[in-house]
């Protein structure tokens, strides 16, 4: 395990000035996600246009340093993109903090992979992994209009 | 007494941690144990075991003996007046929540109040809240000052002719303040209110005296007290056992049980129903006798040593906020660090072998009126040393450049 792999200057940056945070006016779908174990939460807005196209996404919370910057890498990744490349990065994402070496999406540029495999230090600290997936199960869920809050614990 | 002899007594610390020597600062979640306790498991696994209170055979007697001279020995150690004033439970919180069950049936209905303070644990929170949802009662709460601590005036403020019980911390896992428990005692006494008191932080710290404090209630867990888990006490006086109705229904409480009806056992049975967790009842009594050698006055000096030392060290320490000053404190130091979320303070302190914990330690009532989300919390047990605490500054020194500050 080596810290400076968990704390890029990336995440550092990221958790200390996240980028897209705070709610706007017109957004037509959002959820809320927390971890009930350590008291971390998150709101994630976002605007879908009639092209299904990610048009403006925030979110509001607060939590860890992975928490936020996951969060923060997040909205400015699928800004943009539309519902379905948007699910793919996802679950490429997750399946990535899970268990593969890689992502495999194309949807991302390579720069945009590199940004998100900062985020790959997790894996080696199990309890943290909840941290860095929380913001994406909650977008899922907004996405999806699931009003069920996501938790990290059932 | 010799620091370092005691902590050889503890085998988690003969072995490297993760390439590190360990600095546990986590006690106030749960102790470490000391050897008497794990081969006292391992003894009566292997030597002595049978089932308690049921069978006649040898090992049966034997291990029904060495099942009832914990609650003796717990008896002793606590002052309690009579051993059937001992209850076993799995823990402080089965203890709680066996009250407030109990006590509810009995003696709660819609309207009546039951108060207690802004620093409990959710343990002493919840069990109430079912009885909210069930019978409409009321929960109040006793306001924490900005020292992080629950005056008798605080308490008194909020009892009102509708209080029926007062149930609140012995000392707070947060901010460490010990409560003025035997005044809030009289207190309430005086308007004829019981109180429970939760004593989770209590017990392992503070020497412990049931005539003297004179509560109705206490609840102790045994895995905070070097004891194994899976084993806690509740301490009731013997008329509330008597007259409260049995908590859990199985075999072992009862006294006679025909088609028509069922009778209930004596006490101390009445409320250890089905196979209790004997070897852990048994392998408690060495955790309690392990602590009546050390002796609680010189535990409370030695962790009270270490506090002073450890809230001076932290002081110095720039960009670390401390929560809560209490007058009388026990041997917790909860804290945050300006610019890194007590989450990534936990795990870059881990990475140096310095075990804490960080979140809301379920108290989330009091972290919501700090408005933090969360606290990081060095909490001390009679293994630690003032190197721990030098470890811990350190510590927060590497996070602090991690993170640039």
């Amino acid at each position: 395990m080596d810290l400076k792999d968990l704390y890029q200057e990336i995440i550092l940056d990221h958790g200390k000035n996240p980028r897209n945070l705070g709610k706007f006016d017109n957004y037509n779908k959002d959820a809320k996600g927390n971890n009930p174990l350590c008291g971390d939460n998150v709101h994630v807005y976002l605007r879908l246009n009639e092209n299904k196209k990610v048009e403006d996404i925030a979110f509001e919370g607060h939590g860890c340093a992975i928490s936020m910057a996951s969060a923060s890498i997040m909205t400015d990744m699928v800004r943009g993109k539309e519902e379905k490349e948007v699910k793919e990065i996802v679950s490429d994402f997750l399946g990535m903090i899970k268990e593969k070496d890689s992502l495999e999406t194309n949807i991302l540029k390579d720069d945009e992979k590199t940004k998100l495999m900062s985020l790959s230090g997790v894996k080696q600290y199990p309890m943290r992994v909840k941290c860095a997936t929380l913001s994406w199960h909650t977008l899922t869920s907004a996405l999806d209009n699931s009003d069920k809050i996501v938790k990290t614990e059932e | 007494m010799n620091i370092d002899d005691i902590k050889k007594e503890f085998p988690i610390f003969d072995d490297k941690i993760q390439n590190n020597d360990l600095v546990y600062l986590d006690s106030a979640n749960s102790s470490q144990k000391p050897r008497v306790v794990v081969d006292r498991i391992y003894d009566f696994y292997t030597k002595e075991f049978s089932n308690v209170g049921r069978s006649v055979h040898y090992l049966a007697v034997a291990a029904t003996n060495l099942y009832e001279q914990t609650r003796v020995s717990v008896q002793k150690y606590i002052n309690a007046k009579d051993k059937d004033e001992i209850v076993f439970t799995k823990g402080a919180t089965e203890a709680i929540n066996l009250v407030a069950n109990t006590f509810g049936q009995k003696y709660l209905s819609e309207g009546d109040e039951v108060l207690l303070t802004e620093l409990e644990h959710h343990s002493n929170y919840v069990p109430w809240h079912f009885l909210r949802k069930a019978k409409n009662i009321k929960i109040e709460f006793a306001e924490i000052n900005d020292d992080g601590e629950v005056t008798l005036e605080a308490i008194e403020k909020k009892i009102t002719n509708k209080t029926k019980i007062i149930s609140v911390s012995h000392l707070s896992n947060v901010t460490g303040a010990i409560l003025p428990i035997k005044e809030i005692v009289q207190l309430a006494h005086s308007k004829n209110i019981p109180v429970l008191i939760d004593g989770c932080q209590g017990a392992p710290h503070l020497k412990l005296d049931m005539q003297d404090i004179d509560c109705d209630f206490y609840a102790i867990s045994g895995h905070k007290m070097y004891g194994p888990t899976g084993i806690g006490v509740l301490y009731a006086k013997k008329k509330w056992l008597e007259d409260l109705p049995p908590y859990q229904g199985g075999g072992g409480m009862i006294n006679e049980v025909k088609k028509e009806g069922i009778t209930y056992g004596e006490l101390p049975n009445k409320y250890e129903a089905g196979t209790m967790a004997t070897a852990q009842v048994i392998a408690f009594n060495e955790s309690i006798k392990f602590m009546e050698k050390i002796g609680i006055q010189n535990i409370e000096k030695h962790e009270k040593e270490l506090l002073d030392y450890g809230l001076e060290k932290l002081r110095k320490n720039n960009s670390v906020n401390i929560i809560g000053n209490p007058k009388e404190k026990g041997g917790v130091i909860s804290f945050t660090i300006e610019g890194v979320h007590p989450h990534d303070i936990a795990t870059i302190l881990d990475e140096d072998g310095v075990a804490i914990r960080a979140g809301h330690h379920c108290c989330q009532i009091l972290h919501d009126k700090l408005n933090l989300p969360a606290t990081a919390r060095a909490s001390f047990g009679v293994y630690n040393t003032k190197d721990d605490i030098d470890k811990l500054d350190e510590a927060i020194n590497k996070c602090k450049k991690i993170f640039n500050l």
